[in-house]
């Protein structure tokens, strides 16, 4: 465990910090731009990801362990959250025969 | 008897309500007795209370009458009651309202017989005397406006009263708005005397105003408004002409309303208010100048009119100009004097002039009528006697109460006295030129008529005769001293003048003076009468044409273009504002406003129904900018 604290105070706290924001924003323009439902799934994943990492750098900087318990929430809250949404996409693909989340646009007024 | 006043109104107006609700439910004869039967037990009544008046002031005690019905409503201090009042001046109006009242409904019977309305008429002409009654018996200034309202209300309905002729109807629109501008008057005047007095009731009143001084500013106000809504009610200028056009009437409402009573309403609330009017000069030169006037130019209108109600129109406002000339000077005694002897011969001559109507088939140019003495015997021997009543020839009526009238007028300044004599000219003139134009000279109407002429039935000759009996003797009952007379009407009336500062006005002339008045307004009547034949009464054959040169005669047949200058210089300039208003401030300012807010909302809810687009994409891109903005914000802040 510390060896593990040690190993994330290598890296400069600043470093992880532009490094989740770059990865959130790909997750962010991930999903703004992209038409595939499989891929937005993946931008958001990206962006839970960004938050996880982040959210373990802030706990070893800072010697509370409760910041990497709250990333193993979010890790298996994001696991139940895949499993609905790809049981989602796989409906929607029965019924539509696409993944195009501009073909879900039949109750828009 | 007395503790049964109460029941002289009440009698017209129940009246009413029977012949209202059963206007299309009874035969004809029912409406008639009804209606006349109402009036004509008022008249007793009104009979029995004048002799109870008469007997109390003869045994030298307080000759009024309160009878106080009901407290009307409270306010703090201010009380108003449903109270009456009869005293001489009043015991005298009632027998006025009710005696003629009565003739003149026997009369409507015959002459509106053939009316389908005949119901609706009558139910219409008790309400008036209704009204009328309480005007003249209610014991405070609210209860005369009620009256006051009342009859201006029934003068509308019955001028209107052939509303399907849609110049009637604005006739009656017409009186309907020029009272309304008086009735202003009237309302605000009250106002004042409750600000000023605390109380409306007349004795509470006057017996406050007896101990002001002379001028004083408050008062000048209030005579001011009452004169103000006099010459609404009475025809006087500037409002005098809706009279004429209330001749639109059926002949017997004009001879009731616009002649003997509604009209003389203004005359009872100045010679009913005279301990306020005595205070205030100013206000007793206006009207004695307004009146003056009016009467001037009422006879001079009249001169040339071929409308033979029209003609009477015009003279009636001429004559209620005389009554205001009298109030002016202070011969209140003398206006009232006229009020009576005028009923007489003013409703007579209406009445009149119906049954020639009548008898012509609905014609009313004098120039299509003419030798008519042979047909309608009764009714031209009558109306003789009415004119020589009212053109001012003794011993008829008309010449003592217009003699008092110019004497007053004469001590109090020559100017009034010559101006008022030359309207007796024109008076005499006009009424001659009436008489000869529609019964000497030779009949000028079509063949038609000429078959249809006849004598009128008893019902409308009976009121007739009555009336010109009035009109012969009505005037002694106030003869001066100088012929041998005791003022018997003045000293009747004597108690209403109880406070006030009237002792100045007391006519003062030797005897010699009055008999020159006397003489010189008796000779010019009789010359007039000679003029008058001597241009009208031989006229033969042909419809005549008037000579339409001359810009006196131009100016008095289009009636001074009176009707013209008001819609130049009122109507006009209201008509084009309100377009204005209307047009502008309404429709681009007001409803421009409403509108706006709404539109607003509409088009703002279109411009940012469009955010909702339904694609999830925007959405969230649109939360990506608001979180951005918020961390932005958050930063910029530190």
């Amino acid at each position: 465990m510390e060896n593990i604290v040690q190993n994330i105070q290598g890296v400069p706290l600043n470093h992880y910090i532009i490094f989740c924001s770059i990865i959130f924003a790909i997750g962010v323009i991930g999903v703004l731009i992209r038409r595939n439902v499989i891929i937005i799934m993946m931008s958001i994943e990206l962006m839970l990801n960004a938050v996880n990492l982040l959210l373990a750098a802030f706990s070893a900087y800072r010697g509370d362990a409760s910041g990497q318990v709250f990333v193993f929430f979010v890790m298996a809250l994001a696991a139940a959250e895949v499993a609905v949404g790809l049981a989602i996409i796989i409906m929607v693909y029965r019924n539509t025969k696409s993944v195009d989340i501009e073909t879900l646009s039949k109750l828009r007024w | 008897m007395t503790e049964l006043l109460w029941l002289i109104p009440l009698i017209p107006f129940l009246g009413f309500v029977l012949n209202g609700l059963g206007r299309n439910l009874f035969p004809k004869a029912i409406y008639g007795i009804i209606g006349t039967g109402a009036v004509f037990i008022a008249f007793i009544l009104s009979a029995f209370l004048f002799q109870e008046i008469w007997s109390l002031q003869k045994a030298g005690q307080s000759a009024a009458i309160t009878q106080h019905l009901f407290d009307w409503f409270s306010v703090g201090n201010f009380k108003v009651s449903l109270s009456f009042l009869v005293d001489p001046l009043s015991a005298a109006m009632l027998l006025i309202i009710t005696g003629i009242g009565f003739l003149i409904h026997l009369y409507s019977y015959s002459y509106m017989h053939e009316d389908k309305g005949l119901g609706k008429f009558f139910a219409y002409l008790n309400l008036f005397v209704f009204f009328m009654l309480l005007l003249v018996m209610g014991s405070n200034y609210l209860v005369m406006f009620i009256g006051w309202e009342g009859v201006g209300l029934c003068s509308y309905l019955l001028i209107g009263f052939w509303f399907t002729n849609s110049s009637y109807a604005s006739a009656a629109k017409k009186a309907f708005v020029m009272n309304r501008i008086g009735d202003l008057g009237f309302l605000i005047a009250m106002f004042f005397i409750l600000e000023h007095f605390g109380t409306l009731e007349y004795s509470a009143v006057f017996s406050q105003a007896a101990s002001l001084s002379i001028g004083d500013s408050t008062i000048v106000i209030i005579t001011l408004l009452l004169f103000v809504a006099a010459t609404g009610k009475s025809a006087q200028i500037p409002l005098f002409t809706w009279l004429p056009d209330a001749m639109a009437g059926p002949t017997p409402v004009s001879a009731l309303i616009h002649a003997a009573t509604m009209v003389t309403a203004g005359i009872y609330m100045v010679v009913r208010s005279n301990v306020l009017f005595m205070l205030s000069p100013l206000t007793m030169e206006i009207m004695a100048i307004i009146g003056l006037a009016t009467a001037l130019i009422a006879a001079f209108i009249a001169l040339t009119q071929n409308d033979i109600k029209k003609v009477l129109a015009y003279s009636t406002v001429s004559q209620l100009g005389y009554m205001f000339l009298a109030l002016g000077v202070g011969a209140f005694t003398g206006a009232f004097f006229h009020v009576l002897t005028h009923a007489f011969f003013k409703a007579l001559l209406f009445l009149g002039a119906g049954s020639v109507i009548h008898a012509m088939g609905n014609e009313q140019d004098m120039r299509k009528m003419g030798g008519l003495r042979k047909a309608l015997p009764i009714t031209f021997f009558t109306m003789c006697l009415g004119t020589i009543a009212i053109s001012g020839i003794p011993p008829f009526a008309g010449f003592f109460s217009k003699d008092e009238i110019l004497a007053h007028a004469f001590q109090h300044n020559v100017v009034l006295w010559g101006v008022g004599l030359l309207t007796a000219i024109c008076t005499a003139f006009y009424m001659f030129r009436l008489l000869f134009m529609t019964f000497f000279g030779s009949f000028r109407g079509t063949a038609d008529q000429k078959a249809h002429l006849h004598e009128s039935p008893w019902q409308m000759t009976f009121p007739l005769i009555i009336l010109a009996f009035l009109s012969v003797v009505g005037g002694w009952i106030n003869l001066p001293e100088a012929v041998g007379g005791s003022h018997a009407l003045a000293n009747f009336l004597a108690p209403i003048y109880k406070g006030s500062r009237l002792a100045d006005f007391d006519l003062a002339l030797s005897h010699q003076t009055e008999y020159l008045l006397m003489g010189v307004s008796a000779i010019v009547a009789i010359v007039m009468a000679i003029v008058a034949y001597t241009m009208y009464g031989k006229m033969d054959g042909k419809p005549m044409t008037e000579k339409n040169e001359g810009f006196l005669y131009r100016l008095s047949y289009n009636k001074l273009y009176v009707d013209e200058l008001y819609d130049a210089i009122i109507v006009r300039p209201l008509q084009s504002l309100s377009t204005f208003l209307h047009t502008y401030v309404e429709k681009l300012g007001i409803d421009g406003f409403v509108n706006g807010i709404a539109s607003f909302f509409v088009g703002s809810g279109k411009g940012i129904r469009q955010l909702q687009s339904g694609y999830v994409g925007f959405y969230i891109l649109m939360m990506v900018f608001g979180v951005i903005a918020i961390l932005i914000y958050g930063m910029v802040r530190i």
